[in-house]
C-alpha cells in the first residue's frame, strides 16, 4: 500500500509541477494588474517547441526552447492588450486558438498527422541526496526532473521579491492603483509587458515539463486546459506564490487519481476522473472568490480609455 | 462593440480585418514551407469551386457558426464573456441524442421539435452552474465556462461508451437516429438540411429582439453598463444577465441539436472540433450583430469546408485554419481600437480648431 501512495504522490507531484509553474507566472502577471487567458496557448507553444529543441540540441536546451516559445506567444498577448489596448479576455482567447492551432498545423506538417507517437529525450529525474531518503515523500517530491525543483525555488523567492522587495511594491502598486503608480513615477505598462513575458515564459516552461519530463512527447492539445486551471489555481492560492505552489499541487494530486483508478480497484467510468480537476476548478473558484480579493486593477486597460 | 458609420464598421472593417488574417496566415504557410497560392487555390476550390461544394459543403459547415455565432454576439451584448459554448454545444448534442434515440412512439414532426428543444434547454442547463455562479456569487464566467467545456466533452465521450453506445459495442458513438427525426434536406441530392433555415430565421428574430423590443433594450443596457442600468432603477441587472446567459446557452445547444439530427445522425467524440471557439471569431467579425453573424458563419463554414480541400490537394494540415480565426479575431480587435483612437484624434482635433 505504502508503495501505491508513494506512486501517487510522485505523480501528483509531476503533474502539479506544470500547473505551479504556470500557475506562479501567471500570479506575477496578475498582481501587476493584467489577466492572461492565452497562457494555455504559451503551454502549448512551449510543448511543442521544447520538443523541437529537445530533438536538435538534447532536452535542457529543449526547455530553454519552451521558455522562448511561450514568451512569444505573451508577447503577442501584450503587443494586443497592453500595446493596443485591447480586451484582455478576448485577446487572451485569441492567444490560446492561435496556439492551439499553429501548433497542430506545424506538428501535423513537420512530422505528418498520423504517424507513430514522437519519441523525445526526456528530462529525466534528478535526485536530491538526504531529502530523497525521507520516508513516503523522499522520492515523490525529491526525485523529479529539474522543472520541479524549479517551481519549489521560485515560491519563496516571488514571495520575497513580491513582499520584501521595492520592485515587488512596484509591481502590486499598477495592479492595485495604477493612476497612483504612474504618479509615484513607476512606468505602468513597461512593468506590465515585463510581467507577462515573465508569466508567458513560464508558462513555456510548464510545457517543456510536459513534453520532456511527463509524457515524453508531444501531442495535439496535450495543454487540455491547464493553462485555465492554472488561473484558478492563481484564485486559490489567493495570487501569493506560496500558496499558489500548495494549490498547484492539490490539483496535481487531482489529476493523478485518474491513474490509480485501476490500482484503487473502483469501479468508476474513467471520464469521470479525467474531468475532476476541472471540476475542482469550479468548485475552487466558487468556495474561494468571495474570500479572496484580485488586485482592484486586474484586467482594466491603462491608460484607462477616456 | 460600438457601431460607426454604416459602410465602414460593417463591411470594409471585418473584411480588412479578414484580409488582413489572411494575408499573416499566408506568411506563416509560406514559412512552414508550404505554396501559399496552391493552399488557398485548394481552399477556394473546396469552398465554392462548385455548387456542390457551396450548398453540400460551405453552407452545410456554416450552420453550428451561425448558431453558436448568435451565442457568443448575445452574450457579448449582454456583458457575458460565455466562452463555453464548445461545452453548451456538446450538452445540447446529448441531450438531443437521447431525446431522438428514444421517445419513439412520437409522431415524427412532433418528435424532431422535441429533439431540437431538447438541444437548447441542454445547452441552456450547461449555461445555468457558470450563470449562478456569476449572479449569486460573483465568480467570473470566463474559467467557469472554459473549464465546463472539457467537462461536457468527458460526459459525451461517456455517454458514447456507456449508456449511449451503439448496440453492437464496437464504436464509441451513439446509435443512428431514425429518419423521421432528422432535418430534412432542402434541395434534394445537396447535404443542406433545414438547420441553415432555421439558424437564419433565428439569426432575423434575434436582431428584431436585441435591436427593437424592450428586452433587448434591457440586455444592450446591462451589457453597455450594469451599473448606469442600474442606478437608473429600472432595469433589474441580475435576471437580465442570467437570463442573456441562458439565451446564449440554448443557441450554442441547439448548435449541437442541429449538428446531430442534421449531419451526423449520431453522436461520437469529437462531434465539434471547436467550432465553440470559432464562435467568437464568427461573432466579432460580425460586430456582435445577430443579421452579420449570417454572413460572417458563412465565410468561417467556406474556411473551415475549403480546409479539408487543401489538406487533401496541398497537404496543408486543416488544424492551421484554427490558427486563422485567433488572427481573425486579433486582426478585428486592432482595427477596432485603431478606429476608435483615430476617431477620437478627429475629434480631438476638431474640438482644438473651433
Amino acid at each position: 500500500m505504502s508503495e501505491i501512495i508513494a506512486a501517487f504522490l510522485e505523480a501528483s507531484v509531476r503533474l502539479g509541477a506544470p500547473l505551479a509553474l504556470a500557475a506562479l507566472g501567471e500570479s506575477i502577471t496578475e498582481r501587476s494588474g493584467v489577466i492572461n487567458i492565452g497562457l494555455e496557448g504559451s503551454i502549448i507553444a512551449g510543448a511543442l517547441a521544447s520538443a523541437l529543441g529537445a530533438l536538435a540540441w538534447g532536452a535542457g536546451w529543449g526547455v530553454g526552447a519552451g521558455a522562448v516559445a511561450g514568451l512569444v506567444a505573451a508577447a503577442v498577448f501584450a503587443l494586443f492588450a497592453l500595446g493596443l489596448r485591447c480586451d484582455q479576455i478576448i485577446t487572451g482567447t485569441a492567444v490560446t486558438m492561435g496556439g492551439l492551432g499553429f501548433t497542430a498545423a506545424a506538428y501535423e506538417s513537420r512530422f505528418g498527422a498520423t504517424g507513430t507517437a514522437l519519441s523525445l529525450p526526456t528530462l529525466g529525474p534528478v535526485t536530491i541526496p538526504l531529502l530523497s531518503d525521507l520516508p513516503l515523500v523522499g522520492r515523490a517530491f525529491f526525485a523529479q526532473a529539474p522543472t520541479v525543483y524549479l517551481a519549489y525555488l521560485l515560491a519563496p523567492a516571488l514571495w520575497l521579491y513580491l513582499n520584501r522587495t521595492g520592485w515587488g511594491l512596484e509591481l502590486r502598486a499598477t495592479g492595485e492603483e495604477p493612476a497612483a503608480a504612474e504618479a509615484a513615477g513607476v512606468r505602468v505598462v513597461r512593468t506590465r509587458v515585463l510581467a507577462t513575458l515573465f508569466g508567458g515564459a513560464l508558462a513555456g516552461v510548464a510545457g517543456a515539463h510536459l513534453a520532456l519530463a511527463h509524457a515524453g512527447t508531444f501531442g495535439e492539445g496535450m495543454s487540455a486546459g491547464r493553462g485555465f486551471i492554472a488561473i484558478a489555481v492563481v484564485v486559490l492560492g489567493r495570487w501569493n506564490p506560496l500558496g499558489v505552489l500548495a494549490a498547484a499541487l492539490l490539483f496535481g494530486a487531482a489529476t493523478a487519481l485518474q491513474f490509480f483508478l485501476q490500482t484503487l480497484g473502483l469501479d468508476l467510468p474513467y471520464q469521470l476522473f479525467l474531468a475532476l480537476p476541472y471540476l475542482l476548478t469550479l468548485l475552487a473558484l466558487a468556495g474561494w472568490v468571495g474570500r479572496a480579493r484580485a488586485p482592484a486593477a486586474l484586467g482594466k486597460p491603462w491608460p484607462e480609455p477616456t | 462593440m460600438r457601431s460607426g458609420a454604416f459602410p465602414f464598421a460593417a463591411i470594409v472593417a471585418p473584411a480588412a480585418a479578414f484580409a488582413l488574417s489572411l494575408l499573416v496566415a499566408g506568411v506563416s504557410l509560406w514559412l512552414g514551407g508550404h505554396d501559399p497560392l496552391r493552399a488557398g487555390a485548394a481552399l477556394l476550390g473546396g469552398a465554392i469551386g462548385s455548387t456542390d461544394a457551396i450548398l453540400s459543403v460551405t453552407l452545410v459547415r456554416s450552420v453550428p457558426f451561425i448558431l453558436t455565432g448568435l451565442a457568443v454576439a448575445l452574450a457579448f451584448r449582454a456583458g457575458v464573456w460565455n466562452i463555453g459554448a464548445e461545452g453548451q454545444l456538446y450538452a445540447g448534442a446529448l441531450a438531443a441524442t437521447w431525446v431522438g434515440l428514444g421517445f419513439s412512439w412520437l409522431p415524427g414532426p412532433l418528435h424532431l421539435a422535441l429533439v431540437l428543444a431538447a438541444a437548447a434547454v441542454g445547452g441552456a442547463l450547461w449555461a445555468l452552474v457558470p450563470a449562478l455562479l456569476r449572479v449569486r456569487l460573483g465568480v467570473g464566467e470566463v474559467i467557469t465556462t472554459l473549464v465546463l467545456n472539457f467537462v461536457a466533452i468527458d460526459l459525451a465521450s461517456w455517454a458514447v461508451r456507456g449508456p449511449l453506445q451503439e448496440s453492437r459495442r464496437v464504436f464509441p458513438q451513439s446509435e443512428a437516429l431514425a429518419l423521421d427525426v432528422r432535418l430534412p434536406a432542402l434541395w434534394a441530392g445537396t447535404r443542406l438540411h433545414w438547420g441553415f433555415v432555421l439558424a437564419a430565421v433565428l439569426a432575423v428574430a434575434l436582431w428584431w429582439v436585441l435591436g427593437r423590443t424592450l428586452i433587448g433594450f434591457k440586455v444592450r443596457a446591462v451589457g453597455s453598463s450594469p451599473e448606469a442600468a442600474r442606478v437608473s432603477g429600472r432595469i433589474a441587472v441580475q435576471p437580465v444577465t442570467l437570463g442573456a446567459f441562458l439565451a446564449s446557452g440554448a443557441f450554442a445547444g441547439l448548435a449541437g441539436g442541429v449538428e446531430v439530427a442534421g449531419v451526423t445522425y449520431a453522436l461520437y467524440e469529437g462531434l465539434s472540433p471547436g467550432h465553440g471557439y470559432t464562435a467568437i471569431a464568427v461573432a466579432l467579425l460580425a460586430g456582435l450583430n445577430p443579421l452579420a453573424v449570417i454572413p460572417a458563419g458563412i465565410l468561417f463554414g467556406g474556411l473551415e469546408g475549403g480546409a479539408g480541400a487543401m489538406q487533401r490537394f496541398a497537404s496543408v494540415p486543416a488544424a492551421w485554419v484554427g490558427g486563422v480565426e485567433a488572427l481573425v479575431i486579433l486582426c478585428v480587435l486592432a482595427i477596432h481600437q485603431g478606429v476608435r483612437r483615430f476617431g477620437r484624434a478627429a475629434r480631438d482635433g476638431g474640438d482644438e480648431g473651433a
